[in-house]
């Protein structure tokens, strides 16, 4: 999927193996790091990201934990707390709502309750999205709902760039960020620099430029998006693709930009459309870029419903690259 | 919390359509600052605000008609605070239905736009905004242009207007202007305004008893004056014989409150200050006789400066409300055009209206001897309800008194 051309110096590569070569090069980096969940250990993770590094480094860098979400992430909490520096990797999105009183009431505000005494250096890792006939309690995407939280940083890397880069740039944040990892690109397969190395995790990405229309969306969505785009240019219409990168905190600045160039914006998200994500970024858009626009803002989200079981249904309920084309049209006026 | 309305800006008018603000809610605005252009019949009126304070929010959208009194904005004065909580009262709409602004366009239009069926489910749109859809970044470029918006057809979804539709827009009225001046010529409607004329006329002569007085004024010294004052000051500066006239009449209006003031609800209502309405006759048609505020208070100098500003803001279609609304009395003058009389039809409310004539040289007796003096010939039209004769030749003998001494103007 990944277009970039061959050049002297990369690698073929998956987004599973640059997540698990970030793993290993942070491991090896810095003493203070270790891997933690459930599954990471002798199963090799249930994305299979971890497998190969108990071998490699041992029980003591890679640590299976009980099926407890809340307690092995507070477990994270305290060693992060304490000094090290913890990579917990939660199963999927679905189980981190076991967590969210840990997340949420104890690491994004520690640092505000202690007067700044105490801070939490942690990186917690989880799957997020639709695709793999899961069904609905292991399938949503609930990233939008910790873009809510302040006192935490939360990432969606969609590039095998970002999946490489940004769990080191997120190990040197003295507060806790969150990494989500959509499902379907573990397996997406692309050429990768040999010395890729750590990426900004503050800005978001023009990923295709273009003059008619935004389209602004993250994570796995991108590139059905881009594809979306793809199909955009051969009836002419030249969509600027925006890849947010970071969903807290939002690159306003990135997205403006692009709004102000092409004055319509389409917002991709997998998340439910009722308080989502996009319904943020769109409402941003209205607040400093209202000027600028040239049509109503659209929206392509999920389906309301909890995320179905049939292939044919999970499909039709989340973004596709064909409603993203509609959407996109139906703020040009054109059918 | 304070309320600007929808102004009267004479007595037949029943409605305007706001076209421009000219502050944004949190502005602070003083008694007297011109805060929104609204288009009637008598063109584009630059309305002026009535309170000091902040602009808290606006009521009526650019672009709709609303009928005289209609709250255009609100304006929170000194003194208020800000509510706590703004209350969920729902925009109240314009009672009167506007017109769309671009009929052809959707007209135009084989169907409105349909998302497809494979388009994600969009919330219900709202009902149609009064007036044509106008994305704003077509709004604003179409306001940095002086673009009007009803000469331009929407391509944009559901036949908005776009941005890009305002740029063709430009393209078709000729090489974008080097500096985006804001013309307003097309505010002003000649044919509106000739429906206004007539309806104020016919209104004037079937309500109001005129009487008509005529008076013949020696005005060499006022030639011979101003040929004085005049060889010292630069052209731009030199004043005309129309800024003598004006100032007499407000002084001996001032002297005469019988003839200034307003004639309402079969009452006379005398006014303090004298506001005298100057008829400006437009290029290519038209009439409109918009006030130079307290004329008896200015100096000469003074007036001149505005009555040229007046004169050519009036012929750009510029004209501030209280311009309109203030006149007490009216002046009118078709010398220039070489008529030595002219008999005015009064301006409802008003009661008076004095003409004057082309200034003409004339055998004159003067001291016992015939001999050349320049004769301009003055009259009155007034209000019969509010004066009689008597009064009248009284007025009309002041101005001509007034004009014999013109160092005392």
């Amino acid at each position: 999927m990944q277009q970039e051309t061959v050049r002297a110096g990369t690698i073929e590569t998956t987004y599973r193996e640059a997540v698990k070569q970030a793993i290993r090069d942070a491991i090896k980096r810095d003493e203070r790091v270790f891997l933690m969940g459930e599954d990471v250990g002798r199963y090799g993770g249930c994305y299979a990201v971890s497998k190969g590094l108990l071998a490699e480094f041992g029980p003591e860098r890679i640590r299976d934990t009980p099926l407890s979400e809340s307690g092995f992430t507070g477990a994270g909490i305290g060693a992060a707390m304490a000094g090290m520096r913890p990579i917990v990797e939660v199963m999927t999105v679905n189980f981190s709502l076991l967590a969210l009183d840990q997340i949420m009431n104890t690491a994004a505000t520690v640092r505000h309750m202690s007067g700044n005494q105490f801070g939490v250096p942690l990186v917690i890792r989880m799957a997020t999205g639709a695709g793999k006939q899961l069904a609905a309690q292991h399938s949503h995407s609930l990233e939008g709902w910790y873009a809510h939280i302040p006192g935490i940083k939360v990432l969606a890397p969609a590039t095998l760039e970002d999946a490489r880069g940004m769990l080191w740039t997120a190990l040197q944040d003295p507060d806790p960020v969150l990494i989500f990892e959509n499902v379907m690109l573990y397996n997406m397969s692309g050429k990768l620099a040999a010395d890729a190395g750590a990426v900004d995790i503050d800005k978001a990405a023009v990923r295709r430029p273009g003059s008619d229309i935004s389209l602004v969306t993250y994570g796995g969505s991108l590139w059905k998006t881009l594809e979306a785009a793809t199909a955009l240019a051969v009836e002419g219409i030249e969509a600027e693709v925006v890849d947010l990168r970071s969903l807290r905190p939002l690159d306003d600045a990135t997205i403006m930009a692009s709004v102000a160039k092409t004055r319509r914006a389409v917002i991709v998200d997998e998340g439910w459309r009722s308080g989502s994500l996009a319904a943020e970024v769109g409402m941003r858009i209205v607040e400093q870029a209202f000027w600028s626009l040239d049509a109503p803002l659209g929206r392509v989200c999920s389906e309301e419903v909890p995320i179905p079981y049939p292939a044919h249904l999970e499909n039709a309920a989340i973004p596709q690259a064909d409603k993203v084309v509609a959407a996109a049209k139906a703020a040009l006026g054109r059918k | 919390m304070a309320e600007f309305r929808m102004p009267s800006l004479g007595a037949d008018m029943e409605a305007g359509t706001l076209v421009q603000w000219l502050v944004k809610p949190g502005d602070r605005v003083k008694h007297g600052d011109i805060i929104a252009v609204v288009e009637t019949q008598k063109g584009a009126i630059e309305i002026e605000s009535f309170q000091t304070g902040q602009i808290e929010k606006f009521l009526v959208d650019v672009g709709t008609k609303v009928p005289v009194g209609t709250p255009l904005a609100e304006i929170r004065t000194e003194g208020e605070t800000k509510p706590a909580a703004a209350p969920a009262a729902a925009l109240p709409k314009a009672p009167a239905a506007p017109k769309p602004k671009v009929p052809p366009a959707s007209a135009a239009a084989p169907s409105p736009v349909q998302a497809p069926v494979r388009a994600p489910a969009t919330p219900p749109a709202a009902p149609a905004a009064p007036g044509a859809r106008v994305s704003p970044a077509a709004r604003r470029l179409a306001e940095q242009r002086g673009i009007d918006l009803s000469t331009v057809s929407g391509t944009g979804p559901q036949g908005a207007i776009t941005y890009a539709d305002v740029e063709a827009r430009l393209g078709v009225a000729g090489a974008p202007a080097a500096a985006p001046e804001r013309k307003r010529a097309p505010a002003l409607n000649l044919d509106a305004m000739r429906t206004a004329i007539a309806a104020a006329m016919a209104r004037s002569k079937r309500e109001i008893p005129h009487y008509y007085l005529e008076h013949q004024v020696d005005v060499t010294a006022c030639e011979q004056w101003l040929a004085q004052k005049n060889a010292a000051l630069p052209p731009d500066a030199r004043l005309l014989i129309g800024v003598l006239a004006l100032k007499a009449v407000a002084l001996a209006a001032r002297r005469y409150p019988a003839f200034n003031g307003f004639y309402r609800d079969n009452k006379f209502e005398p006014s303090q200050a004298v506001h005298t309405g100057v008829a400006i006759a437009i290029r290519g048609g038209g009439l409109t006789a918009p006030a130079l505020h307290d004329a008896d208070k200015l100096t000469l100098d003074d007036l001149m400066g505005r009555m040229r500003d007046l004169i050519q803001r009036t012929r750009a279609g510029r004209i501030r409300s209280s311009e309109i609304a203030d006149p007490t009395i009216t002046v009118s003058s078709l010398g220039e055009r070489g008529v030595e009389a002219l008999y005015g039809i009064i301006y409802p409310p008003q009661v008076a209206i004095i003409g004057f004539g082309k200034v003409v040289v004339r055998p004159w007796i003067v001291d016992g001897a015939i001999g050349p003096r320049s004769v301009v010939t003055i009259t009155l039209s007034a209000d019969h309800r509010v004066s009689d004769g008597h009064a009248g030749a009284l007025f009309l003998a002041e101005i001509g008194r007034l004009l014999q001494e013109p160092d005392k103007l």
